[in-house]
């Protein structure tokens, strides 16, 4: 174990390496770039042992990436915002191959017009696909969800492919000390990929995605939903192993911050949670029982965690970074369908597109909504813009 | 030359398989399979052959098969092929078997990327001249003059010419074939199959459902293509540039086939009048005269 200083992508970068990722197919866009560059350059200089597939495209990234792991070997790749929507059909399809693979999605806006900051649009605009998809706070977790990343998809109870955003800039371009395993310490714990579930080669026999009758198709997607619900138990079960080599663990799907004794928790996902767990600490100053709740994995989502932490609570805030257009804020309405709206609840949609949140309006929102919880008895607002 | 009588009589495509009769792909799978054996794993966007294979859980085809979205064919075999290379499957061969628009429409941006990186592909344009999945649309290799439902005046434009696009690309090996000329098709992917590098090889491929001809006639209407000159068979090979020799007959105008009697056999052209039979008789000698350029200036003796 040694500390480094790293940005957020020079550790996803790390991260590959220290995963011994055989095949990297990546195509450039901000603010996922350095990654690609990172990883291109510890291959050339021999630091990794790795075939860079320079793609032409996102489409052909993942593509590319999806062939050389269903050849049998460890696979990764990286993008964000329009790459992503850009590859959108083939992470159905890898999903539906249940092939493992891991992809960092750095999360920013989605044009028109041009935004290169953050926001959670493009990674909340997966959620259906059937892959994990796990968010940082910080660069140490983008490091640590990584590496779980490849177990957690490698693991026959799983066999879905895995997504790690981590935010734009604030992450991404953004200098941190980061604790990194030794080759030594990861091989230890994370073994060479496996063939499982299967691996498309001369005289293997297997065919991947010919025509099903309907049923089998169903009964397909059946089995990654089962796949997703295996995940919950999976993921704990990883990040205890992991916490044994490293001493570090988050607490699963959902990390609880000073929720234990809380009467109002503010739910949301991303570094600004960082943020949110600095107001807790002050509104409780002032004598306001507040927790954070920070959603690590959107996929599977925490439904019961969210239930058992949260759900005698007076008020939950639940802050989005993307809005599900004529409906809401996405992570509001799967919380308060989790909580089934039992608390007093609240939207809050605010940072899309990289407008700044700090502590202060973190907090001065927290107490708007206590006072009106406190007023009025329950409130449900369904949608509140902050910011603009 | 390949002796019909000396290859394997063991195919992969076997009974049972989901295609129409007379099916040009089918006879191209067939060919593959007597080329390759079992040292191929196929790559196969959408179009026929997705069905072609039957339902699962079982398949008509023997070949291991990585199905995948339409337009990252090229994309998603260069990652097998990469795996290959790492696993130290040396003779492995990667084939990608991708229909007219899955070439040169949707997946050619894929297809360009992979020819410049030279990945250690066999890329085969299985060209039927249409979306016949889908229902017989028009592609950008569907020629001029042919119907199709979405071309039901006949289409405008001339055929995309893929494989001169590959040439352009530099690619080590680019060859053209016929579903009629099986050996001719069988020796170019065992050539193929000895190059490292991106090999690309256009098969012809004349559809009995979307040409509208009798399913008895695909090999007659596969060889009258090339017998009139409107197929050319050729190849591509580091650098240099040779008409094959069951089309250098063609070569001279005299020698050819009257373009009529294609025509004749196919609904897709019943529409046609004097006009347009001659717009696609100047587009016959038009590239003939480039390929005999091509020949003189990037091929050594013809043979
Ligand atoms: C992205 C996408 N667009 C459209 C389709 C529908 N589609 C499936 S096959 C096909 C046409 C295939 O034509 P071609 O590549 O020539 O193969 P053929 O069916 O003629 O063998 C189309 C349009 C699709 N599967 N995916
Ligand atoms: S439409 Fe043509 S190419 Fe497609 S399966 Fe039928 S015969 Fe074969
Ligand atoms: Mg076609």
């Amino acid at each position: 174990m040694t500390v480094k200083l790293l940005t957020g992508n020079y550790t996803v970068a790390e991260a590959a390496r220290l995963a011994r990722v055989k095949v990297v197919a990546a195509f450039p866009i901000t603010p996922q770039t350095t990654i690609v560059e990172k990883i291109a350059e510890m291959i050339e200089h021999g630091e990794m042992d790795a075939e860079m597939i320079h793609v032409e495209s996102e489409h052909s990234a993942l593509a590319a990436a999806y062939g050389a792991a269903a050849g049998g070997v460890r696979a990764f790749t990286a993008t964000s915002s329009q790459g992503l929507l850009y590859m959108h059909e083939v992470v159905w399809w890898v999903a539906g191959s249940r092939i493992p693979l891991v992809m960092a999605i750095v999360t920013r806006a989605i044009g028109p017009p041009w935004n290169i900051h953050v926001s959670h649009e493009d990674i909340m605009d997966q959620r259906d696909t059937g892959w994990i998809i796990s968010i940082a706070e910080d660069n140490q977790e983008v490091l640590d969800l990584t590496l779980q990343a490849f177990r957690i998809s490698e693991d026959p109870r799983v066999y879905l492919p895995a997504m790690v955003g981590l935010d734009g800039f604030i992450l991404s371009h953004t200098t941190m000390p980061v604790d990194v395993p030794s080759q030594e310490e990861v091989d230890s714990w994370l073994p060479p990929r496996s063939p499982g579930p299967y691996v498309i080669e001369p005289g293997s026999g297997v065919i991947m995605g010919n025509i099903p009758p309907d049923e089998d198709y169903m009964r397909m997607r059946k089995a990654m939903q089962t796949a997703m619900r295996n995940a919950e138990r999976v993921i704990m079960e990883v990040e205890e192993e992991y916490y044994k080599l490293t001493g570090r663990r988050y607490g699963g799907l959902l990390e609880c911050y000073r929720c234990s004794d809380a009467k109002y928790a503010v739910v949301l996902m991303g570094t600004w949670a960082g943020n949110a767990k600095e107001a807790a600490d002050r509104l409780r100053e002032k004598g306001y029982p507040v927790g954070v709740a920070r959603i690590r994995y959107i996929r599977p989502f925490p439904s019961m965690l969210l239930r058992e932490k949260l759900g005698g609570m007076k008020g939950v805030m639940v802050m989005d970074r993307s809005v599900s257009m004529g409906r809401g804020g996405p992570l509001f309405l799967e919380v308060a369908e989790a909580l089934r709206s039992k608390p007093s609840m609240m939207s809050v949609i605010a940072g899309v597109g990289g407008v700044d949140v700090g502590v202060d309006d973190i907090s001065s929102l927290v107490e708007k909504f206590i006072g009106k919880v406190e007023e009025r008895g329950h409130v449900y607002i369904d949608e509140y813009w902050y910011g603009v | 030359m390949v002796n019909i009588k000396e290859l394997p009589s063991k195919t992969l495509l076997m009974p049972g398989n989901a295609a129409c009769p007379g099916c040009p792909e089918t006879l191209g799978l067939r060919y593959v399979s007597m080329a390759l054996g079992d040292k191929a794993v196929l790559v196969i966007p959408a179009g026929c052959s997705s069905v072609i294979q039957g339902i699962y859980p079982k398949s008509g085809i023997g070949f291991p098969i990585l199905n995948i979205v339409f337009a990252a064919a090229a994309s998603a075999a260069s990652g097998l092929a990469r795996a290959y290379k790492i696993r130290g499957l040396e003779d492995a061969q990667v084939v990608v078997w991708a229909g007219d628009g899955g070439t040169g429409d949707i997946g050619i941006q894929a297809l360009s990327g992979a020819a410049e990186r030279n990945e250690n592909i066999i890329y085969i344009c299985v060209d039927n001249e249409a979306y016949m999945n889908t229902g017989i649309q028009r592609s950008s290799l569907t020629p001029y003059g042919a119907w199709t439902t979405t071309t039901w005046t006949g289409k405008k434009e001339h055929k995309k010419d893929v494989p001169l696009i590959m040439i352009a690309h530099g690619a080590p090996y680019v060859a053209t074939a016929s579903v009629g000329f099986p050996t001719d098709f069988i020796e170019k992917l065992r050539r193929a199959a000895s190059i490292k590098g991106l090999k690309y090889i256009h098969l012809h491929a004349p559809c009995p459902v979307g040409w509208r001809f009798d399913p008895s006639k695909t090999v007659e209407v596969a060889k009258l293509a090339v017998q009139t000159g409107i197929w050319v068979l050729y190849e591509y090979r580091g650098g240099v540039f040779r008409i094959s020799p069951l089309s250098r007959p063609y070569a001279k105008k005299e020698r050819r086939k009257p373009l009529k009697e294609y025509l004749k056999l196919q609904g897709r052209f019943r529409h046609l009048g004097e006009d347009d039979v001659k717009v696609l008789e100047a587009y016959i000698e038009e590239r003939w005269k480039l390929y005999l350029n091509m020949e003189k200036t990037l091929g050594s003796k013809a043979t």
